[in-house]
Protein backbone atom coordinates (compact mmCIF):
# COMPACT_ATOMS: atom_id res chain seq x y z
CA UNK A 1 0.00 0.00 0.00
CA UNK A 2 3.26 2.54 0.01
CA UNK A 3 3.22 4.45 -2.71
CA UNK A 4 6.54 4.67 -3.34
CA UNK A 5 7.38 6.86 -6.49
CA UNK A 6 10.11 3.88 -7.12
CA UNK A 7 9.23 0.44 -6.71
CA UNK A 8 10.38 -1.18 -3.32
CA UNK A 9 13.96 -2.32 -4.23
CA UNK A 10 14.59 -4.92 -1.25
CA UNK A 11 12.59 -7.85 -0.38
CA UNK A 12 9.88 -6.09 1.87
CA UNK A 13 11.07 -8.50 4.93
CA UNK A 14 14.99 -6.87 4.55
CA UNK A 15 13.28 -3.41 4.24
CA UNK A 16 11.39 -3.81 7.24
CA UNK A 17 14.60 -5.27 9.17
CA UNK A 18 16.41 -1.83 7.53
CA UNK A 19 13.77 -0.14 9.17
CA UNK A 20 13.10 -1.12 12.43
CA UNK A 21 17.75 -1.05 12.40
CA UNK A 22 17.46 2.58 11.90
CA UNK A 23 15.01 3.25 14.09
CA UNK A 24 17.09 1.22 16.93
CA UNK A 25 19.66 4.07 16.18
CA UNK A 26 18.29 7.17 15.79
CA UNK A 27 17.27 5.92 19.45
CA UNK A 28 20.84 5.20 20.18
CA UNK A 29 21.90 8.67 18.99
CA UNK A 30 19.73 10.42 20.60
CA UNK A 31 20.14 9.39 24.05
CA UNK A 32 24.23 9.04 23.67
CA UNK A 33 23.76 12.74 22.10
CA UNK A 34 21.51 14.05 25.64
CA UNK A 35 23.98 12.17 27.58
CA UNK A 36 27.11 14.17 25.87
CA UNK A 37 25.22 17.79 25.92
CA UNK A 38 25.39 17.81 29.73
CA UNK A 39 29.39 17.54 29.44
CA UNK A 40 29.75 19.70 26.63
CA UNK A 41 27.76 22.17 28.41
CA UNK A 42 29.63 21.82 31.72
CA UNK A 43 32.68 23.90 31.22
CA UNK A 44 30.09 27.43 30.77
CA UNK A 45 27.03 26.56 32.32
CA UNK A 46 28.27 24.52 35.42
CA UNK A 47 27.16 20.99 36.53
CA UNK A 48 24.29 22.11 38.44
CA UNK A 49 20.84 20.35 38.32
CA UNK A 50 19.78 23.40 36.04
CA UNK A 51 21.62 22.33 32.91
CA UNK A 52 20.12 18.71 33.02
CA UNK A 53 16.94 20.98 33.08
CA UNK A 54 18.06 22.79 29.86
CA UNK A 55 19.28 19.69 28.20
CA UNK A 56 16.08 17.30 28.83
CA UNK A 57 13.68 20.31 27.76
CA UNK A 58 15.23 20.76 24.66
CA UNK A 59 15.26 17.38 24.17
CA UNK A 60 12.01 16.76 24.71
CA UNK A 61 10.83 19.73 22.46
CA UNK A 62 12.63 18.65 19.76
CA UNK A 63 11.40 15.18 19.58
CA UNK A 64 7.77 16.84 20.00
CA UNK A 65 8.44 18.72 16.65
CA UNK A 66 10.07 16.18 15.26
CA UNK A 67 7.13 13.72 15.49
CA UNK A 68 4.71 16.13 14.55
CA UNK A 69 7.01 17.37 11.35
CA UNK A 70 7.79 13.80 10.98
CA UNK A 71 4.29 13.05 10.42
CA UNK A 72 3.61 15.54 8.23
CA UNK A 73 6.37 14.86 6.26
CA UNK A 74 5.12 11.45 5.96
CA UNK A 75 2.07 12.31 4.70
CA UNK A 76 3.65 13.35 0.66
CA UNK A 77 5.36 10.44 -1.50
CA UNK A 78 7.01 8.60 1.56
CA UNK A 79 9.87 6.19 0.43
CA UNK A 80 13.04 4.61 1.82
CA UNK A 81 15.09 6.64 0.09
CA UNK A 82 13.71 9.78 1.90
CA UNK A 83 13.88 7.72 5.03
CA UNK A 84 17.18 7.15 4.11
CA UNK A 85 18.02 11.01 3.39
CA UNK A 86 16.64 11.90 6.98
CA UNK A 87 19.37 10.07 8.36
CA UNK A 88 21.77 12.02 6.31
CA UNK A 89 20.15 15.17 7.13
CA UNK A 90 20.79 14.15 10.97
CA UNK A 91 24.30 13.48 10.21
CA UNK A 92 24.46 16.50 8.01
CA UNK A 93 23.36 19.10 10.87
CA UNK A 94 24.81 17.28 13.93
CA UNK A 95 28.38 17.38 12.41
CA UNK A 96 28.83 20.95 12.30
CA UNK A 97 27.17 22.39 15.44
CA UNK A 98 29.10 20.16 17.39
CA UNK A 99 32.04 21.72 15.49
CA UNK A 100 31.20 25.24 16.00
CA UNK A 101 29.61 24.44 19.85
CA UNK A 102 32.87 26.45 21.82
CA UNK A 103 32.47 29.80 19.95
CA UNK A 104 28.73 29.08 19.98
CA UNK A 105 28.63 28.77 24.18
CA UNK A 106 31.55 31.28 24.64
CA UNK A 107 29.20 33.85 22.94
CA UNK A 108 25.88 33.10 24.58
CA UNK A 109 28.00 33.03 28.22
CA UNK A 110 29.41 36.27 27.17
CA UNK A 111 25.62 37.80 26.67
CA UNK A 112 23.77 35.92 29.34
CA UNK A 113 24.48 36.05 32.47
CA UNK A 114 22.34 33.69 34.40
CA UNK A 115 23.60 29.93 33.67
CA UNK A 116 20.22 28.25 33.79
CA UNK A 117 18.79 30.54 30.77
CA UNK A 118 22.50 30.61 29.08
CA UNK A 119 22.70 26.51 29.48
CA UNK A 120 18.72 26.78 27.65
CA UNK A 121 19.95 28.58 25.01
CA UNK A 122 23.36 27.06 24.40
CA UNK A 123 21.49 23.50 24.73
CA UNK A 124 18.62 24.50 22.04
CA UNK A 125 21.59 25.98 19.52
CA UNK A 126 23.42 22.61 19.70
CA UNK A 127 20.98 20.18 20.21
CA UNK A 128 17.63 20.70 18.55
CA UNK A 129 17.93 20.61 15.05
CA UNK A 130 19.91 17.01 14.99
CA UNK A 131 17.01 15.79 17.75
CA UNK A 132 13.96 17.16 15.34
CA UNK A 133 15.15 15.43 12.40
CA UNK A 134 16.12 12.23 14.65
CA UNK A 135 12.55 12.41 16.37
CA UNK A 136 10.79 12.44 12.64
CA UNK A 137 12.53 9.03 12.08
CA UNK A 138 9.90 7.35 14.26
CA UNK A 139 6.30 8.78 12.73
CA UNK A 140 8.04 8.12 9.12
CA UNK A 141 8.86 4.50 9.49
CA UNK A 142 5.85 4.44 10.77
CA UNK A 143 4.21 5.17 7.80
CA UNK A 144 6.40 2.99 5.94
CA UNK A 145 5.40 -0.18 7.64
CA UNK A 146 1.94 0.26 7.89
CA UNK A 147 -0.07 -1.34 5.59
CA UNK A 148 -3.46 -1.50 6.93
CA UNK A 149 -5.25 -0.19 9.77
CA UNK A 150 -5.86 -3.08 11.85
CA UNK A 151 -2.00 -3.77 11.92
CA UNK A 152 -1.12 -0.23 12.68
CA UNK A 153 -0.96 -0.66 16.35
CA UNK A 154 1.42 -3.65 16.60
CA UNK A 155 3.77 -2.05 13.56
CA UNK A 156 3.71 1.51 16.00
CA UNK A 157 4.00 -0.28 19.32
CA UNK A 158 6.98 -2.89 17.75
CA UNK A 159 8.86 0.18 16.42
CA UNK A 160 8.30 2.34 19.89
CA UNK A 161 9.98 -0.72 21.45
CA UNK A 162 13.13 -1.30 19.21
CA UNK A 163 13.64 2.44 19.35
CA UNK A 164 13.62 2.84 23.02
CA UNK A 165 15.26 -0.07 23.17
CA UNK A 166 18.29 1.71 21.05
CA UNK A 167 17.69 5.06 23.66
CA UNK A 168 18.45 2.84 26.64
CA UNK A 169 21.53 1.21 24.92
CA UNK A 170 23.09 4.73 24.07
CA UNK A 171 22.54 5.30 27.20
CA UNK A 172 24.08 2.85 28.89
CA UNK A 173 27.17 2.05 26.53
CA UNK A 174 27.74 6.16 26.52
CA UNK A 175 27.93 6.35 30.12
CA UNK A 176 29.56 3.56 30.82
CA UNK A 177 31.76 2.53 28.39
CA UNK A 178 32.19 4.89 25.52
CA UNK A 179 32.98 8.09 27.71
CA UNK A 180 35.92 5.97 29.57
CA UNK A 181 37.56 4.88 26.26
CA UNK A 182 36.92 7.91 23.88
CA UNK A 183 37.01 11.66 23.62
CA UNK A 184 33.57 13.50 23.36
CA UNK A 185 33.98 14.33 20.18
CA UNK A 186 35.47 11.36 18.72
CA UNK A 187 32.33 9.86 19.99
CA UNK A 188 30.18 12.57 18.44
CA UNK A 189 32.30 12.01 14.85
CA UNK A 190 31.43 8.18 15.20
CA UNK A 191 27.58 9.17 15.63
CA UNK A 192 27.51 10.86 12.92
CA UNK A 193 29.53 8.22 11.16
CA UNK A 194 26.38 5.80 12.00
CA UNK A 195 23.74 8.16 10.61
CA UNK A 196 25.73 8.85 7.83
CA UNK A 197 26.69 5.55 7.10
CA UNK A 198 22.91 3.83 7.28
CA UNK A 199 21.82 7.13 4.95
CA UNK A 200 24.08 6.24 2.46
CA UNK A 201 23.14 2.74 2.44
CA UNK A 202 19.35 3.42 2.16
CA UNK A 203 20.55 5.89 -1.11
CA UNK A 204 22.74 3.31 -2.61
CA UNK A 205 20.12 0.66 -2.62
CA UNK A 206 18.29 2.61 -4.82
CA UNK A 207 21.24 3.64 -7.59
CA UNK A 208 22.23 0.19 -7.53
CA UNK A 209 18.85 -0.66 -8.25
CA UNK A 210 18.55 1.62 -10.85
CA UNK A 211 21.91 0.40 -12.59
CA UNK B 1 8.21 7.08 22.48
CA UNK B 2 11.74 7.77 24.21
CA UNK B 3 10.57 8.65 27.96
CA UNK B 4 11.83 5.27 29.08
CA UNK B 5 15.40 6.68 28.29
CA UNK B 6 14.91 9.95 29.62
CA UNK B 7 14.10 8.18 33.14
CA UNK B 8 17.90 7.19 33.36
CA UNK B 9 18.90 10.84 32.65
CA UNK B 10 16.50 11.79 35.28
CA UNK B 11 17.99 9.55 37.89
CA UNK B 12 21.71 10.63 36.85
CA UNK B 13 20.82 13.65 37.01
CA UNK B 14 19.12 13.54 40.76
CA UNK B 15 21.23 10.97 42.71
CA UNK B 16 19.19 10.07 45.83
CA UNK B 17 21.08 9.83 48.86
CA UNK B 18 21.25 6.19 50.13
CA UNK B 19 20.21 5.77 53.98
CA UNK B 20 22.71 2.97 55.34
CA UNK B 21 24.39 3.62 59.32
CA UNK B 22 25.90 6.29 61.02
CA UNK B 23 29.08 6.48 63.62
CA UNK B 24 27.69 4.66 66.63
CA UNK B 25 26.28 7.44 69.36
CA UNK B 26 26.28 9.92 66.49
CA UNK B 27 22.87 11.79 66.66
CA UNK B 28 20.83 13.71 63.53
CA UNK B 29 20.24 17.77 64.60
CA UNK B 30 18.96 18.47 61.21
CA UNK B 31 17.98 17.34 58.04
CA UNK B 32 17.76 19.36 55.00
CA UNK B 33 17.22 17.71 51.41
CA UNK B 34 18.48 19.84 48.67
CA UNK B 35 18.64 19.97 44.91
CA UNK B 36 21.81 17.82 44.86
CA UNK B 37 22.05 16.04 48.41
CA UNK B 38 20.81 15.22 51.85
CA UNK B 39 22.52 17.55 54.18
CA UNK B 40 22.74 16.12 57.87
CA UNK B 41 23.91 17.86 61.03
CA UNK B 42 25.12 15.32 63.17
CA UNK B 43 25.86 15.64 66.97
CA UNK B 44 28.51 13.31 68.03
CA UNK B 45 30.71 12.83 71.26
CA UNK B 46 32.89 16.16 70.79
CA UNK B 47 31.73 17.19 67.64
CA UNK B 48 29.20 18.57 65.74
CA UNK B 49 29.31 17.38 61.86
CA UNK B 50 27.84 18.36 58.27
CA UNK B 51 27.34 15.39 56.40
CA UNK B 52 26.04 14.62 52.56
CA UNK B 53 23.99 11.69 53.42
CA UNK B 54 24.54 8.52 55.56
CA UNK B 55 26.92 6.03 54.45
CA UNK B 56 29.83 5.82 55.88
CA UNK B 57 31.81 8.40 57.97
CA UNK B 58 33.75 9.52 54.66
CA UNK B 59 31.24 11.62 53.55
CA UNK B 60 31.38 13.94 56.93
CA UNK B 61 31.99 16.91 55.13
CA UNK B 62 32.77 19.24 58.02
CA UNK B 63 33.03 18.91 61.52
CA UNK B 64 33.65 21.12 64.16
CA UNK B 65 34.70 20.51 68.12
CA UNK B 66 32.48 22.55 69.96
CA UNK B 67 34.66 23.29 72.74
CA UNK B 68 37.86 24.13 70.97
CA UNK B 69 35.45 25.78 68.08
CA UNK B 70 39.41 27.15 66.25
CA UNK B 71 40.64 23.59 66.39
CA UNK B 72 40.39 22.01 62.76
CA UNK B 73 39.43 18.19 63.42
CA UNK B 74 40.37 16.97 60.14
CA UNK B 75 43.41 16.37 58.60
CA UNK B 76 42.95 17.07 55.22
CA UNK B 77 41.55 20.97 56.53
CA UNK B 78 44.65 21.12 58.30
CA UNK B 79 46.51 20.02 55.35
CA UNK B 80 44.83 22.88 53.09
CA UNK B 81 46.46 25.46 55.58
CA UNK B 82 50.02 24.97 54.05
CA UNK B 83 48.79 27.01 51.09
CA UNK B 84 50.47 29.32 53.33
CA UNK B 85 53.90 28.02 52.64
CA UNK B 86 53.61 29.19 49.27
CA UNK B 87 51.49 32.40 49.29
CA UNK B 88 52.45 33.74 52.96
CA UNK B 89 50.15 37.10 53.28
CA UNK B 90 47.31 36.30 50.24
CA UNK B 91 44.96 39.84 49.61
CA UNK B 92 42.83 37.84 48.02
CA UNK B 93 41.53 34.10 48.25
CA UNK B 94 39.12 31.97 46.26
CA UNK B 95 37.70 28.99 48.42
CA UNK B 96 35.55 26.07 46.53
CA UNK B 97 33.36 24.61 48.40
CA UNK B 98 32.36 25.84 51.56
CA UNK B 99 31.38 23.10 53.87
CA UNK B 100 31.00 23.89 57.45
CA UNK B 101 32.99 26.95 56.75
CA UNK B 102 35.96 25.37 58.24
CA UNK B 103 38.99 26.94 55.56
CA UNK B 104 37.07 30.47 54.92
CA UNK B 105 36.75 31.23 58.95
CA UNK B 106 40.24 30.13 59.36
CA UNK B 107 41.50 32.35 56.81
CA UNK B 108 39.38 35.57 57.54
CA UNK B 109 40.61 35.18 60.80
CA UNK B 110 44.15 34.30 60.16
CA UNK B 111 44.19 37.47 57.59
CA UNK B 112 42.31 40.10 58.53
CA UNK B 113 42.99 42.29 55.44
CA UNK B 114 42.32 39.89 52.75
CA UNK B 115 38.92 39.17 50.87
CA UNK B 116 37.96 35.89 50.98
CA UNK B 117 35.17 34.64 47.91
CA UNK B 118 33.89 31.35 48.08
CA UNK B 119 31.78 29.41 45.65
CA UNK B 120 29.16 27.17 46.75
CA UNK B 121 27.00 25.12 44.55
CA UNK B 122 24.43 23.99 46.94
CA UNK B 123 22.39 26.91 48.48
CA UNK B 124 21.12 24.89 51.21
CA UNK B 125 24.82 24.19 52.62
CA UNK B 126 25.46 27.55 53.17
CA UNK B 127 22.27 28.06 54.95
CA UNK B 128 23.25 24.87 56.74
CA UNK B 129 26.84 26.39 57.90
CA UNK B 130 25.10 29.47 59.10
CA UNK B 131 22.49 27.64 61.06
CA UNK B 132 24.27 24.96 62.45
CA UNK B 133 28.01 26.02 62.34
CA UNK B 134 27.98 30.06 63.21
CA UNK B 135 29.18 30.33 59.74
CA UNK B 136 28.91 34.40 59.12
CA UNK B 137 29.34 35.96 55.73
CA UNK B 138 30.77 39.44 56.00
CA UNK B 139 31.83 42.29 53.65
CA UNK B 140 35.36 40.51 53.16
CA UNK B 141 33.86 36.83 53.20
CA UNK B 142 31.36 36.70 50.35
CA UNK B 143 29.65 33.38 49.39
CA UNK B 144 28.44 32.96 46.10
CA UNK B 145 25.82 30.16 45.05
CA UNK B 146 27.31 29.44 41.93
CA UNK B 147 28.77 26.70 39.94
CA UNK B 148 33.06 27.09 40.52
CA UNK B 149 33.32 26.81 36.67
CA UNK B 150 30.99 29.61 35.87
CA UNK B 151 32.39 31.49 39.13
CA UNK B 152 36.01 31.07 37.76
CA UNK B 153 34.94 31.67 34.20
CA UNK B 154 32.85 35.47 35.03
CA UNK B 155 35.91 36.33 37.50
CA UNK B 156 38.27 35.68 34.74
CA UNK B 157 36.57 38.23 32.55
CA UNK B 158 35.95 40.61 35.01
CA UNK B 159 39.63 40.48 35.45
CA UNK B 160 40.19 39.46 39.27
CA UNK B 161 42.59 37.56 40.62
CA UNK B 162 43.55 35.52 43.50
CA UNK B 163 46.76 34.98 45.40
CA UNK B 164 45.56 32.12 46.64
CA UNK B 165 43.26 29.38 45.04
CA UNK B 166 42.00 26.42 47.25
CA UNK B 167 40.13 23.42 45.42
CA UNK B 168 37.92 21.42 47.95
CA UNK B 169 35.11 20.10 45.83
CA UNK B 170 35.59 16.83 45.66
CA UNK B 171 34.21 14.71 48.36
CA UNK B 172 34.81 10.96 48.52
CA UNK B 173 31.62 9.62 46.58
CA UNK B 174 31.21 12.08 43.47
CA UNK B 175 33.10 14.30 41.79
CA UNK B 176 32.20 16.97 40.20
CA UNK B 177 33.94 15.91 36.72
CA UNK B 178 33.99 19.34 34.95
CA UNK B 179 36.12 20.67 37.85
CA UNK B 180 39.20 18.13 37.37
CA UNK B 181 39.95 18.77 33.69
CA UNK B 182 43.22 20.51 32.28
CA UNK B 183 40.51 22.88 30.88
CA UNK B 184 39.80 23.74 34.59
CA UNK B 185 42.96 23.57 36.40
CA UNK B 186 44.08 26.18 33.67
CA UNK B 187 41.62 28.30 34.22
CA UNK B 188 41.76 28.75 37.57
CA UNK B 189 45.85 29.04 36.91
CA UNK B 190 44.29 32.18 34.90
CA UNK B 191 42.61 33.71 38.25
CA UNK B 192 46.08 33.19 40.31
CA UNK B 193 48.21 36.88 40.79
CA UNK B 194 51.94 36.46 40.12
CA UNK B 195 53.04 34.01 42.57
CA UNK B 196 49.25 32.68 43.53
CA UNK B 197 49.38 29.47 44.84
CA UNK B 198 46.44 26.68 44.00
CA UNK B 199 45.80 24.29 46.54
CA UNK B 200 43.33 21.26 46.00
CA UNK B 201 42.22 18.46 48.30
CA UNK B 202 41.91 15.23 46.01
CA UNK B 203 42.28 11.40 46.37
CA UNK B 204 45.42 9.50 47.70
CA UNK B 205 44.67 6.54 46.18
CA UNK B 206 42.79 4.52 42.78
CA UNK B 207 43.72 4.62 39.83
CA UNK B 208 42.17 8.50 39.64
CA UNK B 209 45.57 9.67 41.56
CA UNK B 210 47.52 9.06 38.45
CA UNK B 211 44.93 10.81 36.10
CA UNK B 212 44.66 13.95 38.70
CA UNK B 213 48.68 14.36 39.18
CA UNK B 214 48.72 14.11 35.24
CA UNK B 215 46.13 16.92 34.79
CA UNK B 216 47.94 19.09 37.17
CA UNK B 217 51.42 18.29 35.82
CA UNK B 218 49.99 19.14 32.12
CA UNK B 219 48.97 22.94 33.75
CA UNK B 220 51.49 23.91 36.05
CA UNK B 221 54.59 21.11 35.41
CA UNK B 222 56.10 20.42 38.58
CA UNK B 223 54.33 21.10 41.93
CA UNK B 224 54.58 19.70 45.49
CA UNK B 225 52.85 17.19 46.64
CA UNK B 226 51.98 17.02 50.41
CA UNK B 227 50.83 13.37 52.06
CA UNK B 228 50.64 12.72 55.67
CA UNK B 229 50.48 9.02 57.37
CA UNK B 230 47.38 10.19 59.15
CA UNK B 231 45.36 10.81 55.99
CA UNK B 232 44.25 8.85 52.42
CA UNK B 233 44.09 12.53 50.81
CA UNK B 234 46.52 14.09 48.75
CA UNK B 235 47.01 17.66 48.76
CA UNK B 236 48.44 19.41 45.54
CA UNK B 237 50.26 22.85 46.30
CA UNK B 238 51.09 24.39 42.67
CA UNK B 239 52.65 27.59 41.80
CA UNK B 240 52.15 30.62 39.45
CA UNK B 241 55.73 30.92 39.13
CA UNK B 242 58.49 29.55 40.98
CA UNK B 243 58.47 26.88 43.28
CA UNK B 244 59.65 28.06 46.65
CA UNK B 245 62.70 26.07 47.85
CA UNK B 246 62.68 24.55 51.16
CA UNK B 247 64.89 27.26 53.12
CA UNK B 248 62.09 29.24 52.29
CA UNK B 249 59.24 27.35 53.23
CA UNK B 250 61.20 26.68 56.17
CA UNK B 251 61.15 30.05 57.07
CA UNK B 252 57.33 30.99 56.18
CA UNK B 253 56.12 27.92 58.46
CA UNK B 254 58.54 29.52 61.16
CA UNK B 255 56.68 32.62 60.52
CA UNK B 256 53.18 31.31 61.12
CA UNK B 257 53.33 28.70 62.76
CA UNK B 258 52.71 30.10 66.71
CA UNK B 259 49.54 31.76 64.81
CA UNK B 260 48.52 28.29 63.58
CA UNK B 261 48.60 27.06 67.02
CA UNK B 262 44.67 26.94 67.89
CA UNK B 263 44.17 25.52 64.77
CA UNK B 264 46.26 22.19 65.78
CA UNK B 265 48.14 23.02 62.16
CA UNK B 266 51.71 21.21 62.01
CA UNK B 267 53.05 23.79 59.25
CA UNK B 268 56.94 22.95 59.98
CA UNK B 269 55.70 19.17 59.66
CA UNK B 270 54.25 19.87 56.20
CA UNK B 271 56.83 21.70 55.17
CA UNK B 272 59.53 19.24 55.35
CA UNK B 273 56.84 16.78 53.84
CA UNK B 274 56.32 18.57 50.60
CA UNK B 275 58.11 17.04 47.11
CA UNK B 276 57.94 17.33 43.85
CA UNK B 277 58.65 13.82 43.29
CA UNK B 278 56.58 12.20 41.09
CA UNK B 279 55.35 9.01 43.13
CA UNK B 280 52.86 8.24 40.07
CA UNK B 281 52.41 6.34 37.14
CA UNK B 282 53.60 9.43 34.48
CA UNK B 283 51.97 7.36 31.22
CA UNK B 284 48.43 8.01 32.55
CA UNK B 285 46.30 10.28 30.14
CA UNK B 286 45.58 13.67 32.13
CA UNK B 287 41.41 14.57 32.58
CA UNK B 288 39.96 16.89 29.55
CA UNK B 289 36.81 18.41 28.70
CA UNK B 290 36.93 15.97 25.89
CA UNK B 291 37.67 13.04 28.49
CA UNK B 292 37.03 13.16 31.82
CA UNK B 293 35.24 9.69 33.56
CA UNK B 294 36.84 10.87 37.17
CA UNK B 295 34.01 8.99 38.43
CA UNK B 296 34.74 5.71 36.64
CA UNK B 297 38.55 5.89 37.28
CA UNK B 298 37.78 6.42 41.04
CA UNK B 299 36.68 3.22 41.31
CA UNK B 300 39.35 1.01 39.58
CA UNK B 301 42.65 0.15 41.86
Amino acid sequence: MIRDHHRPTWRPRLRAIAIHGFAFSSGFVIMSLELLGGRVLAPWFGGSIHVWGSIITVFMLSLACGYYLGGRFSLRRPSFTRFGAMLLAGAAVLYPTMLMAEPMMSLVFQHIEDPRYGSLVAALALFAAPTVVLGAVSPYSVRLLVRNEAESGCVAGTLYFVSTLGSALGTLATSFYLVLWLDIQTIVNALCGVLFSLGAIALLQRAFHRA
Amino acid sequence: MLDHARVVVAALALTSAANAELPARAQIVARERSLYQTILVTREPSRLCMRFALRDSRRTQSCVDPANPKRMVFSYTRMMMAALLLAPAPKRVLIVGLGGGTLPVAFAELLPDARIDVAEVDHAVVEAAKKHFGFRPSERLRVHVRDARVFVKRAIAANVRYDAVLLDAYNADYIPEHLLTVEFINEARRLLAPNGVLAANTFGTSRLYDHESQTYREVFGAFFNLKTPASHNRIILAANGELPAPQLLRDRANLWQARLRPYDVPLRDYAARLTTAADWDATARPLTDQYSPANLLRTRK
